[in-house]
Order: structure tokens, then sequence, then C-alpha cells
């Protein structure tokens, strides 16, 4: 029994090593094309968050707007604003994309 | 198998070393593979630690009482369903489910994180291990599971018979999971304050996991509950247990980062309060371990020894040191983007919310830590019962359930008194319809806060009713769907907003049971004997004749009692036949030879085995306390124990038999507790609703997980929009 055991625990380790090690002797490729430019990756994520936000708070205010918890003259202002904030974020990220487009666009 | 169990720890823990120190230094000296190997090690733990539990769980499922968890909290004659679960009711295996459980999420979130935040996930990487390396470390050190006895005991003790109920196959599990989801946001909060990156993608990247402890808590805590209620025999599904509050703290300052984190998404604000809502979430779920395991405050729940207390309060204390000297340290960059545009809009009532919330957690911590802080100033350990706690709670929880009806009906960023007026008109008038139902229908004045409580939560029905109607409408005029696929589709476009709703109702439905059943219960204590009756409520209870069963084969209630010892009780209204209970007591192995050969066979705890009929309106509810202690039964387990050897359990269990037989014949006086409650079945079914409506709400959006379009078509997209 003990024999099993030691021969199941080195098995075992050596799983873990062969697992936790791998990176290790891999050479790093970036595979995702965020990983190309990785200065500029935890900025257009950071924009990439913004930007989804910015687009559900866009349609939570139009649900607002058509559910009437919000006037007609709010609804403009607000909704003004927000397309406002959302296409200067998304001229920021154009801006870190440059000319790159992503291949799956539709 | 003992041997290769405490090898998956010792690997286990080492694993944690090496991926602490990786994931650290490839952070710090910009070598991503050590961050990758750091990540890698969770997956690790969690192949070690599944190896590690499936040992345990294997050695009580084949009473294998070598080791001495086994031997401690199971036997054979503990029902198979029940040995499953006695893995986690023992100090050591509970330990072990709760880093497994660590692993296994902190695996998940690690793996969906893979290719974002690597900062902020090589940090987060490092703290959920140095968490799995505490456990991991007490297993070692202070309680392992697999520690052996050779040679190994022919039985062992027995699962405590108070946790042989079903909800406690996953009650346990659900509550670690919730505490264990705690951990990971806590995790990220710390890394991205490590990483100097806090904006909204941390909370973006954990804010489901946040929403998932917040719901397996919730679960838990309904699990246990409902355990109270059918299982003690007090009658009660609440009663402000140092243990259940634990559990409810961290829930509460969850449900109040669930609101916060929406104004941080959308608006950029309240940052040092939701990294401080997910520091404090995290902690306050250590602290509800600590609590449960550390036996440093008294409770039922509490299946712990005191010796892991120390290791816990150094773990807590780092984490509130840590956590204070972090969010003080980043508290430039924690500054918020926005000001708040109007005082009626959605986010002032989402932070008078939060006020809320965070109130109601801290009256509850001052209550349950008040044994400790009042023992440290004045030496005296002084501790307060649930009508203090009521006393604060009460008012808290009915603004609480008013705002949750005002918040679906107020607009974000900015709502105008005209608008607010007409969406409260429907809200308002099914809450003065409540209460002028009330007035006529007789309820007694004299309740004024459960009367609140059924108007707050007729105008949440009320406000999200509407809301659903409103949104369907809607959907109708904008595509010409029927109603139903209408419903269906607004759902399904705003799982958060919707499934937020329900939530809503089934916390409104829920306390509407809790404010019936606590304000207008009625109880009733007093000792029958057959053919007695007595009235409860409007109720007419008899004892018509008492019951009785020995062996665990024969045991009624399957948790493999020695004898259980009851009443059939006729329950009637008006004259009429409403039901008939079978309460009774079961009786267990002491495993104490001390009390008698045959008197350890039902020495144990006595457990009270509860009988109600359930209905919509309310539940009739009843235990008994069978008396065994009269001079004619006492004279028979004397005899018994003169005459029978201890190495024959088998002839005590004939001596048993004689006594089931002498009690039938001539039953003494029984100790009942009777209980009528109203709506206590709209507790369970506001917990059910508030599940389905959070399952709706973590569903990923299908938009989310297909939707890819490229920046620039957005962003022509966007300017049209613009123009338009």
């Amino acid at each position: 029994m003990g024999a099993v055991v030691a021969v199941l625990t080195l098995i075992l380790l050596a799983v873990v090593i062969a697992v936790v090690s791998r990176p290790l002797f891999t050479a790093h490729t970036p595979r995702d094309p965020s990983e190309l430019d990785d200065s500029q990756a935890p900025a257009r994520s950071e924009l990439e968050v913004a930007r989804e936000a910015k687009y559900r708070e866009i349609r939570d205010t139009e649900l607002d707007y058509r559910t009437g918890k919000l006037s007609t003259e709010d609804y403009d202002a607000v909704n003004g604003a927000l397309r406002a904030e959302a296409v200067e974020i998304l001229d920021r990220l154009d801006a870190l994309d440059g000319e790159r487009e992503e291949p799956d666009a539709e | 198998m003992a041997l290769l169990g405490g090898a998956c720890l010792v690997l286990a823990l080492g694993v944690c070393a090496y991926g602490i120190c990786a994931s650290i230094y490839g952070v710090r000296a910009h070598r991503p593979e050590f961050s990758e190997s750091g990540r890698r090690s969770v997956y690790a733990l969690a192949g070690i630690l599944t190896v590690a539990f499936l040992v345990l769980e294997l050695a009580f499922l084949r009473n294998d009482f070598s080791f001495n968890t086994v031997a401690d909290t199971s036997s054979t004659t503990t029902p198979t369903f029940y040995r499953a679960a006695a893995v986690w009711s023992s100090q050591e295996g509970s330990l072990l489910l709760w880093a497994w459980l660590l692993s296994l999420w902190s695996s998940l979130v690690l793996f969906l994180t893979r290719k974002r935040m690597r900062e902020v996930s090589a940090y987060a990487t490092a703290i959920l291990l140095g968490f799995g390396g505490f456990f991991i470390s007490l297993m070692i050190f202070y309680a392992t599971p697999f520690a052996t006895t050779n040679p190994a005991p022919a039985d062992g003790v027995g699962l405590d018979p108070l946790l042989r109920h079903p909800s406690m196959m996953i009650h346990p599990p659900m509550l670690y999971s919730g505490y264990t989801l705690c951990i990971v946001p806590l995790a990220f909060g710390m890394g991205a304050l490590l990483a100097r990156k806090v904006d909204a993608e941390w909370i973006r990247a954990t804010r489901r996991f946040a929403f998932a402890a917040w719901l397996f808590l919730g679960v838990g805590i309904m699990l246990g509950a409902r355990w109270s209620y059918s299982e003690l025999g007090w009658g009660g599904y609440w009663g402000w247990d140092a243990v259940e509050n634990a559990s409810l703290m961290p829930w509460l300052t969850g449900t109040a980062f669930l609101h916060s984190l929406m104004i941080q998404e959308k608006r950029g604000m309240l940052k040092v309060w939701n990294v401080s809502l997910v520091l404090a979430t995290g902690t306050l779920a250590i602290m509800g371990t600590f609590l449960v395991r550390s036996g440093v405050l008294s409770s039922i729940h509490a299946f712990g020894g005191a010796t892991l207390g120390v290791p816990f309060v150094v773990l807590i204390g780092v984490l509130v040191i840590g956590s204070i000297y972090l969010v003080s340290s980043r508290r430039e960059m924690l500054r918020s983007e926005h000001r708040l545009d109007s005082l009626l809009s959605r986010e002032s009532v989402f932070l008078a919310n939060n006020l809320v919330l965070v109130g109601l957690c801290f009256v509850i911590f001052w209550g349950t830590y008040f044994p400790l802080i009042s023992e440290a100033l004045t030496g005296h350990e002084s501790s307060v019962g649930p009508p203090w706690f009521d006393r604060y709670t009460v008012p808290l929880a009915l603004v609480l359930v008013l705002l949750s009806g005002i918040g679906p009906v107020i607009a974000w960023r900015k709502a105008t008194f005209a608008n607010a007026r007409r969406n409260f008109m429907a809200p308002v008038l099914a809450a003065l319809i409540t209460l002028t139902v009330l007035l006529l229908a007789g309820v007694s004045a004299g309740k004024p806060f459960a009367i609140a409580m059924f108007c707050c939560a007729a105008f949440v029905l009320g406000s999200v009713g509407q809301e659903y109607w409103r949104g369907v409408r809607v959907r109708r005029a904008i595509a010409g769907e029927p109603v139903p696929t209408a419903l269906v589709a607004l759902v399904k476009r705003n799982r958060r907003r919707y499934g937020g709703y329900i939530v809503h109702i089934g916390i409104a439905v829920l306390f509407v049971g809790v404010a019936a059943s606590s304000s207008f219960q009625h109880v009733s204590e007093l000792s029958l004997s057959p053919g007695q009756s007595t009235k409860v409520g409007a109720y007419g209870v008899r004892y018509v004749r008492p019951i009785a069963t020995i062996t665990s084969q024969s045991d009624k209630a399957h948790t493999g009692a020695t004898m259980s010892l009851g009443a059939v009780l006729d329950v009637s209204k008006a004259g009429k036949h409403v039901a008939t209970l079978s309460p009774s007591e079961g009786f267990y192995d002491s495993g104490d030879p001390s009390e008698g050969s045959v008197s350890h066979l039902i020495g144990g705890q006595a457990v009270s085995h509860v009988s109600m009929n359930s209905g919509v309106t309310r539940d009739v509810w009843s235990a008994i306390a069978p008396d065994i202690s009269t001079p004619r039964l006492q004279r028979i387990m004397t005899i018994a124990n003169r005459t029978i050897p201890y190495i024959r359990p088998d002839e005590g269990m004939i001596a048993l038999a004689v006594l089931e037989r002498e009690y039938l014949k001539a039953p003494p006086p029984a100790q009942f507790k009777l209980i009528v409650s109203p709506l206590v079945l709209w507790i369970w079914i506001g917990g059910g609703i508030v599940l389905g409506g959070s399952l709706i709400a973590l569903w990923p959006a299908p938009s989310a997980v297909r939707r890819r379009v490229s920046v620039r078509a957005r962003s022509r997209a966007a300017r049209d929009l613009a123009r338009a």
C-alpha cells in the first residue's frame, strides 16, 4: 500500500511540475492581437470597459425614457451627453488602434 | 490512502508558496512567463486538493475508521446519505472543503481573465494562493484531515444527530462557496490597488463572482434557516445566533456592493466605497469562517474547536490593516470621475440603500461581537438577544424594502418631480389599498411594523409590476410582439435590470413572510397526555396516541436514531379535521460505556423531529419532548444495564424493545411545543423568487458573448447616432 501511495504521489508531483513549469520552458509568443503591443493593452481594455459601460448607459437611459421615467427634455440632454462621451471613448480607441482592422468585423 | 492525502496537503502548500513567489516575481520583474506559471499553480492546486478531497470522501463512504476524522464524525449506523455529507461536519473536513472550493473558484476566475489585466491578475493570484496556503497550513499544523489511528476502532462516534437533515448535504457547501467566492473580488480588489489600476475593469472581471458569492451565501442562509425551522425544535428560522449573523454580514455588504458597483461602472464614482465594500465583504467572509471554526462565541451552529482562534485572528488583523493601508495609500487614484447630478436619481437611491445595508451590517456586527467587546472592556462577557437586534434591524429592514421599490421607478442621472409623481402613483396606490384591506380585515393595529412591512411590500410589487408592464408595452410598440414574447424579449435584453427587479419582489415577499410569522404567531408549550387537547390560535390539537420505533432500520426519520418516541396529533379547525402530525424525538447512541451497557444506546443527544402541516396561509408546527425518566421506565434501564454486558448491543436492543412496549402501554405525559405561524411558506417562496431573479441577472447576455464588432465600425455607428 505504501509503495502504491508513493508512486501515486510521485505521479501527482510530476504532473504538477509539468503543468506549473510549462510557461517557463516555452517561448512566449503572443497569440492574441492585444498582446502584440503590450504597452497599449491596459489602456485599450480600460477604454473597452468604458465603451461597454457607456453603451449600456445609453440603452438604460433610452429604456428609462420609454418607460416614462425621464421627460423628453431631460432625455435629450442626458442622451446627447452620453453619446458625446461614447464618441470620445471611441475616438480614443481609434487613436490607439490606428488603421488596424479586426479580422472578424461584421 | 491517508498518506496520499497528507502528501497532497504538503504538495499543495509547496505549490501555494511557489505560485505566490512566481506571480509576484513575474509582475515585479516584467516576466510574464512567471506570472503565467503562478496562474497555473492555482490550477495545479485545484487538482491536488480535488485528489485530497476524494481521498477523504472515500474514507467516509468506506467507513475507514483508521482516519480519526471518520471515526469522530461517522459510524457504520450513519446512513450513506449523511456519511457523504459528514466530511464537512468535522473541523478538518470543512477546512479542506473551504480550501478546495477556493481553489476551484480561483481557477475559474483566473482562467476567464487569463488574457486581461495581467498585473492585477498576477497580484490576485498571489493573494488567492495566500488564502489557499493559510487554510492548507491549518490542515497541516492544527487540524489534519488525514491523521490516523492504528489499530482502527471498530466503529465511529457517528454524525452529530442535529446535522442529519437533508439541507445539511448542501447548506455547508453553499455557504462555503459563498465565503470562498467573496475572496475572489477581494483578491482582485487588492490586486487592482497593488497594481494601481483601479478602473472598472477589475470590477467587470469579478462582478459575476461577487454576484455568485451573494447568491451562494443567500442560498446557504436560506437552507440554514430551513434547517433551523425544521430540525432544531425551537420553532424559529432565525435566532440572531452568532453564526447565522456571521453569514448574513458579508451578504449585506455584498448586496451593497452589487448596487454601488453599477454607479462605478456607469459614472466612475464611488471607487473608494466599492473597493472598501469588496475588502470588507471578503474580511467578513473570513470572520464568518472564524466564528464557525474557532468556537470563540457560543453558537448552536459552531462545530469547531478552540484551536484555530489565533491563526484566524492574525489573518483577520492582516486583512484589516492591509486593506486600510491600501485604500488610504491609493486614495488619490480612487477619486471619483463625476459628481452626483441630482438628489432625485437612481444613484441617490442606491447610495441610500448602501447606507442602510451597511448600517444593518454594523448593527449586526456590534450585536454579534458584543460578548467579545464587553469582555475586553469590562472583563465580563455579556450578550444581546433577539429583542436588541429587532429594535434596530426592523426599522432598517422597512427602509430597505421601501428603497427596493423606489429604485426601479427613478431614472439614472436625473429625474424630475413631475415624472417621479406619475411613476409613484401606482406603487403608492398599491400600498394604500393594502393598508385599507388590512385595517378592514381587522389586522391588529398593535403591530405597526408588520403592517408597515406589508404596505412596503405592496409598494415594491406595485413599482416592479409597473416597470414590467411599461417595459412590455414599449417592446410591443417597437416590435409588435404579443405580451408573452414581449415579456421574454424584454427580460432577455435587460437581464440585469429585470432579473434584479425579480430579486426585489422576492425580498419583499420574504419580508412579508418574516413580518407575518414573527408578529402574528401563536405558541403553546405544555404537557399533554394521550386523549387531552389544547387550543393554539384558531386550531385545536389533540394528543391521539404515542408512537415509538427502535433500531436505525425502522427509524422513520432515517437518521440512524436507536430509538424514536413520538405522538400522533390530530389538528382541527372549527371542528373540522385539518391535519395529522407525528412529531418525535430521536435518541442516539452516545458511545459512552460509563452510561451503562444499554443506557448508552439512547444516551446521546436527543434530537427533535419536527412535524408540521405547511400551507399557503399558515404552518402548524409541532415538536415533542417525551419523558423517559419516570421511575417505571428507569427501572427497566437499571435492570438491563446490570444484566446485559456492553459487548451485546443486540441484547440491549431487546431491552429497548421492552422499554418501548412499556412506554406505549402507559405513556407518561409528554412536553409539546405547538406553533401556528402565518405565511411562513412565503419566506421560502420569496427565497426561491430571489434565486430565480438572481439566475436571470447572472446569466450572460448573448450579445456580450458573441457580438464582436470592430471598434471602427462602432465608432462610425456612434457618430451617425450622434448626428441623427
